[in-house]
C-alpha cells in the first residue's frame, strides 16, 4: 500500500470542488439573475469532470484514503450522467415554478462531489465525509421549494431520518474501528481474515449496512422515500431517484466486497433479506398509489431490491449485474422522470396518474416514450430493463441464490401490473386535455433516453464490457 | 452466412420494423395518415411474405439440420450470440406468420377506424416478434422475441378491443408473463450448466436427469400457459373475445403455436428423461382439455368464446400428439398446429365478417344467414368442416395422425382424443345451424350484404390452403419428416443412455 499523498489522483474531485465554489461566486456577484449562467456552467463542469474522470489513472492516493479504479470510474460516470440529466430537467421547471435560483445548480455540483467521494472512498472516514457532503446537499435540494409546505416537509423528514442513518453508520464505523484497530478498508479486511471475526466487527458491519441501506432506500429503511419523492420538486426527485442511488449502491458494493469481503457469509444474509423485502414492498406497495411520484418511489425501492440481488451474489457476475442494472436504471428512470416533468397543464404541474389519460392521442411521442420506460422497468424484452434483470438473475442463479431469484421474477410480475396500469391510462383511457408545450431540452432528454432504452438490445456489448471490467477491478474474477 | 448469400431470416424478421418506422414518420391529417399506414403495412407484410416464399422453395427437405443460419456476436460478456436459422419444425411456422399478417391487415382495412397508424405499427412489430421467435436458434434470442410479443398484443387488445378489454389485456399479459419468467430462470440454469444458450449446442448437452424435472416444470409453466393447456387456459377466452378480429386471428393462428413450438424445440429435445417421465401428466391434462373444453364450448352463447374454447380443445390434441414420441403423433401435432392456425384464424375472420355488420357476437342474434349471404355460408361451412376434421380438409390429417400416435401409447387415450372430434362436430355444427340455417326472422339481418371482394380476397388463400393441406398433406409433412425423425431418434438414444448409466 502506497501511503503517498498522490493528490493528482483526486484531480476530478478537486476541480469539481473549485468549480462549485467558482459557480457560487458567479451567482453571488452576478448583477442580474444568474440562474441560466450558473446552470450552464454547472452542466459544462459536469461534462468536463466526466472527461477528467475517464482520462484519469487508477491508483490510491491521499495517504490511502482515496482509491480510483475501473469500478470508481464507472460509477462516477454514471453519477455525472445522472446529475447532468436531472439538471437539464430542472432548467425549465424551476423557472416556471419560480425556483430559478442559482443555488440549485451549485447544490447539485456539491452533491455530485460528495457522491464521487463516496464512490472513491477507501477508508471509513473518507466514506463518511463524502456521504455527509452529498447528504447535506440533498437535504437542501429536497426543500428547495422553500415556500411549499410539502417540499419543506420532505426536506425535514429526509434530514431527520438521514441524520439517524448517519448516526447508525458512524456507530458502526466506530465499532469497526474499535475491533479492527483501523479505519482503512484494507486493514479491516486483514482483521477479518486474521482469525474468527470478532463479534464487535460483525455488529459494526450490521450498523454500517443499515446506514447504507437507508441511503439506497432498501426495506426496512425505505419509509422516507415516498414522502420525500412526493414532496420534493419533480426534477429534484428525478435527481434523488438516480444519482444518490448509484453512488450509495456503489459504496455499498465497495464496502461489502472490500473491507468486509471476508465476512461474506455474515452480510449475505442481511443483503438477501433487504433485497427480498425491497422487491416485495416495491411490488405490492406501488399498486395502490395514485400519485405518480409516489409510484416511482416504490418502483425505485423495487429496483434497488433487484440490484441488491447482485450484491448478495457478491462475486464478479454479481457486481457486473449490479453495474449493468444501475446503468440501465439511470437512463430509463431519468427518461420516465422527464415524462413526469412534462406533465403540466395550464401552467400547473400534474402528478396524478389519471392526468396521463389519453396521452397517446394528445401527445403520441411522449406516450410512446413513457410506455417504453414502463415496459422496460417491468423487464419486458427486448427493452433495456430486461437485460439488467437478466444479468442479476444470472448472478443469483450462479451463486445458488434460488429463493431470491424466484422471488425476484415473481415480484417482477406483480410490479408489471402497475407499470402496465400507466400504459393503460395513457393508451386505453379516454382523455383529451393536452399537456402544455414542452421545452426542447425536455424532448431531447426523452428522445435520447427513450431510444437508448428501446435500442439497447442492438448494441449491449460496450456497456457490458465496461461493467465487467469495473467488476473485475473490485472483486477480481 | 448461409447458402443464399444474404441474411434472409434477419430480413424477414426486421423488415416489418422498417415498415413501422415509415408509418410512424408520415405527417398529415388523420385520413391521409390512416390510408398511408394501411397501404404501407400491407405492402411491407406482402413483401415479407413474398420473401418468405424463398424458404418454401429453397428449403432442403432431405436435411434434418438447421438451414439459412446466421451468426453474429451479441451479448459478449455472457457468450450469447445472435443465431438465426430454421429447420423442418420451424420453417412452416415462419410461413404461417408471414401469411397471416397481411391477411390480418386487409381484414382490418375497414373495421379499424381509430388510431390506424398505431394499429398498423403494432401489427408490424408483432410480425417481427413472431417471425423472430420461430427463427431464433439461441435460447435468449428466443426468449426476447417470445416475451416481446406481449407488448404489441397487449396494446392491440387494450386499445382496439371490446368492452372488457382492460381486464382481458391485463389478464393476457400477466398470465403469460408469470409463466415466462419461470422459464427465464430455467433458461439461466441451463445456460450456467451448459455454458451456452445456442440451441444446436444445447441439443448435444446432457442435463442431469435429477434437474430435468424442475426444468421441465419451469418450461411447462411458460409453454402450457401459451398453448394453453387446461387448467391454465382461462386467459384465452377473455383475450379472444375482447381482441379485435385480426388480434384474435393472430392470437389463435400464431401465438398459441408458440407454446407448442416451445415444447417441440426445448422441452422434448433438451429434457428427454423428464419428457418420458412426465408424459402421462401431459396426456392427462390434454385429455381433460379435449373433453372438458369441448363440453364447455357446447354451452357458449358467444361465437368468439365458442371458437376460443374449441381452440383449447384442438390444442389439447396437439400436446397429446407431441408427447406420444412417435412419428405419427408428433407429425400430427405439428400438422394440427399449422392447420389450426389457418382454420381457427379463418373462423375468427368469419366471426369478424358478421361482427363488422351487426356489432354483436351473440349466437342468438343471428340465424338464417344462408339466404342473404350465400357466399359467406359456403365459406363458413368449409371452415366449420375443417375444424370438425372432415376428411379432405386440413383438420382431418392432423387429428387423425395425432390420434394414431396416441393409439400406440394407450387405446384409452386415443378414445378420449377421438371423443373430442365427436364433441367438436357437435358444437361446431350446432353453431353453424344456429347462425346460418333456420328461418330468417330477425328484421335487422335481412339487409346484410354478402362478402365484399376485399373479404373474399382475405379468405381465398385460406380456402386454398385448407383444401391443399387436406387433399395432399405430404407437400407439407415432407418439410418436417426428417427433423421429427431425428428428434425421436435422439430422444430414444438419450433415454437408452440414461438407462445404461443407471445400470439397468
Amino acid at each position: 500500500m502506497v501511503a503517498a499523498l498522490n493528490w493528482m489522483i483526486a484531480l476530478p474531485e478537486l476541480v469539481l470542488a473549485c468549480a462549485g465554489m467558482a459557480a457560487l461566486m458567479v451567482g453571488v456577484f452576478a448583477r442580474r439573475d444568474a440562474w441560466n449562467t450558473v446552470s450552464m456552467l454547472a452542466l459544462a463542469t459536469l461534462l468536463g469532470i466526466a472527461v477528467l474522470v475517464l482520462s484519469g489513472e487508477a491508483g490510491v492516493g491521499l495517504n490511502g484514503l482515496f482509491v480510483v479504479d475501473a469500478f470508481a470510474v464507472f460509477a462516477k460516470v454514471l453519477v455525472l450522467l445522472a446529475a447532468a440529466l436531472s439538471l437539464v430537467l430542472a432548467l425549465d421547471w424551476h423557472e416556471r415554478e419560480g425556483l430559478a435560483r442559482f443555488e440549485y445548480p451549485v447544490i447539485i455540483l456539491f452533491a455530485t462531489l460528495g457522491m464521487m467521494m463516496m464512490v472513491s472512498a477507501n477508508d471509513l472516514m473518507s466514506l463518511y465525509v463524502g456521504l455527509e457532503l452529498s447528504s447535506l446537499a440533498l437535504y437542501v435540494a429536497a426543500s428547495f421549494a422553500r415556500d411549499d409546505l410539502r417540499s419543506t416537509e420532505a426536506g425535514l423528514k429526509y434530514f431527520m431520518l438521514g441524520a439517524l442513518a448517519s448516526g447508525m453508520l458512524l456507530y458502526g464505523a466506530s465499532l469497526t474501528y474499535g475491533f479492527a484497530g483501523t479505519t482503512r478498508f484494507v486493514g479491516i479486511a486483514e482483521a477479518l481474515t486474521a482469525g474468527p471475526a470478532p463479534i464487535g466487527l460483525i455488529v459494526g458491519l450490521c450498523f454500517i449496512a443499515a446506514g447504507l441501506a437507508f441511503k439506497v432506500s432498501a426495506v426496512p429503511f425505505h419509509m422516507w422515500t415516498p414522502d420525500v419523492y412526493e414532496g420534493a420538486p419533480t426534477p429534484v426527485t428525478a435527481f434523488f431517484s438516480i444519482a444518490p442511488k448509484v453512488a450509495a449502491l456503489a459504496l455499498f458494493l465497495r464496502v461489502m466486497t472490500g473491507p468486509f469481503g471476508p465476512a461474506i457469509e455474515q452480510w449475505r444474509q442481511i443483503i438477501v433479506l433487504i433485497s427480498a423485502g425491497s422487491m416485495i414492498v416495491g411490488a405490492f406497495a406501488a399498486i395502490g398509489q395514485t400519485n405518480i411520484k409516489r409510484l416511482m418511489a416504490y418502483s425505485s425501492i423495487g429496483h434497488v431490491g433487484y440490484a441488491l440481488i447482485g450484491l448478495a451474489a457478491g462475486d464478479h457476475a454479481g457486481v457486473r449485474g449490479v453495474l449493468v442494472y444501475m446503468a440501465i436504471y439511470v437512463v430509463m428512470n431519468a427518461g420516465a422522470f422527464a415524462c413526469i416533468v412534462a406533465m403540466r397543464r395550464q401552467g400547473i404541474a400534474r402528478e396524478r396518474i389519471e392526468d396521463l389519460a389519453g396521452l397517446a392521442r394528445t401527445s403520441p411521442m411522449l406516450a410512446l416514450a413513457m410506455a417504453v420506460f414502463m415496459f422496460s422497468m417491468a423487464g419486458i424484452p427486448p427493452l433495456a430493463g430486461f437485460f439488467g434483470k437478466l444479468y442479476v438473475f444470472v448472478a443469483a442463479v450462479n451463486a445458488g441464490l434460488w429463493p431470491l431469484a424466484i422471488l425476484g421474477v415473481l415480484a417482477s410480475v406483480v410490479s408489471a401490473f402497475y407499470y402496465l396500469r400507466i400504459v393503460k391510462v395513457m393508451y386505453f383511457d379516454a382523455g383529451d386535455a393536452p399537456f402544455d408545450a414542452r421545452p426542447a431540452a425536455l424532448s431531447v432528454v426523452v428522445a435520447a433516453t427513450g431510444s437508448a432504452t428501446a435500442l439497447f438490445a442492438l448494441l449491449p456489448a460496450p456497456l457490458v464490457a465496461a461493467a465487467s471490467a469495473a467488476a473485475r477491478s473490485l472483486v477480481g474474477g | 452466412m448461409n447458402a443464399l448469400g444474404f441474411p434472409l431470416l434477419s430480413l424477414l424478421t426486421f423488415l416489418p420494423l422498417v415498415g413501422a418506422a415509415i408509418i410512424a414518420s408520415v405527417q398529415g391529417d388523420e385520413r391521409t395518415v390512416a390510408q398511408n399506414a394501411r397501404w404501407t403495412a400491407l405492402w411491407t407484410s406482402a413483401i415479407v411474405f413474398a420473401l418468405s416464399l424463398i424458404l418454401w422453395f429453397r428449403f432442403d427437405t432431405d436435411s434434418a439440420g438447421f438451414q439459412f443460419t446466421e451468426n453474429a456476436a451479441w451479448l459478449d460478456g455472457l457468450g450469447i450470440g445472435y443465431h438465426m436459422g430454421v429447420d423442418g419444425m420451424s420453417v412452416l411456422f415462419v410461413l404461417l406468420s408471414t401469411l397471416l399478417t397481411p391477411l390480418c391487415i386487409v381484414a382490418s382495412w375497414q373495421s379499424i377506424q381509430t388510431r390506424v397508424r398505431e394499429y398498423m405499427i403494432a401489427f408490424l412489430v408483432l410480425e417481427t416478434m413472431m417471425v423472430g421467435m420461430f427463427c431464433a436458434l439461441d435460447f435468449v434470442i428466443f426468449y426476447v422475441f417470445f416475451e416481446g410479443v406481449l407488448i404489441p398484443m397487449f396494446l392491440i387488445i387494450g386499445v382496439w378491443g371490446g368492452a372488457r378489454r382492460n381486464y382481458a389485456a391485463f389478464k393476457f399479459f400477466l398470465y403469460t408473463l408469470l409463466g415466462s419468467v419461470l422459464m427465464l430462470l430455467a433458461l439461466i440454469w441451463i445456460y450456467l450448466d451448459a455454458g451456452t444458450t445456442d440451441i444446436a449446442a444445447l441439443m448435444q448437452h446432457r442435463i442431469a436427469p435429477a434437474a430435468q424435472t424442475w426444468l421441465f416444470i419451469a418450461f411447462f409453466a411458460s409453454f402450457a400457459v401459451k398453448v394453453p393447456m387446461w387448467p391454465l387456459h382461462t386467459w384465452l377466452p377473455d383475450a379472444h373475445v375482447e381482441a379485435p378480429t385480426a388480434g384474435s386471428v393472430i392470437l389463435a393462428g400464431v401465438l398459441l403455436k408458440m407454446g407448442g413450438y416451445g415444447f417441440l424445440r426445448f422441452s422434448i429435445p433438451l429434457l428427454p428423461d423428464a419428457t418420458a417421465a412426465l408424459a402421462p401428466f401431459i396426456f392427462a391434462l390434454s385429455a381433460i382439455a379435449i373433453v372438458y373444453t369441448s363440453l364447455v364450448a357446447l354451452a357458449q352463447t358467444d361465437i368468439k368464446k365458442l371458437i376460443a374454447y374449441s381452440s383449447v380443445a384442438h390444442m389439447g390434441i396437439v400436446t397429446l400428439g407431441l408427447f406420444t414420441m412417435n412419428q405419427q403423433g408428433i407429425e400430427g401435432a405439428i400438422f394440427q398446429m399449422l392447420s389450426h392456425g389457418i382454420v381457427s384464424g379463418a373462423l375468427f375472420l368469419c366471426v369478424g365478417v358478421i361482427y363488422d355488420r351487426m356489432h354483436t357476437r351473440e349466437i342468438d342474434a343471428y340465424g338464417g344467414l344462408a339466404g342473404t349471404m350465400p357466399r359467406y355460408a359456403i365459406l363458413f361451412m368449409l371452415f366449420t368442416m375443417a375444424s370438425v376434421g372432415l376428411p379432405g380438409t386440413s383438420g382431418f390429417v392432423g387429428e387423425f395422425l395425432a390420434i394414431m400416435g396416441a393409439w400406440q401409447v394407450s387405446k384409452l387415450l386415443a378414445l378420449l382424443a377421438a371423443s373430442g372430434m365427436v364433441l367438436g362436430a357437435g358444437y361446431m355444427l350446432f353453431l353453424y345451424r344456429r347462425v346460418i340455417f333456420g328461418a330468417l326472422t330477425k328484421q335487422n339481418l335481412k339487409g346484410l350484404a354478402d362478402l365484399s371482394p376485399r373479404e373474399v380476397a382475405v379468405f381465398a388463400p385460406l380456402v386454398v390452403l385448407t383444401l391443399w393441406m387436406g387433399i395432399y398433406p405430404s407437400s407439407f409433412t415432407v418439410f418436417f419428416d426428417q427433423s421429427v425423425a431425428r428428434m425421436i431418434a435422439q430422444h430414444h438414444a438419450a433415454l437408452a443412455a440414461t438407462r445404461q448409466l443407471a445400470g439397468l
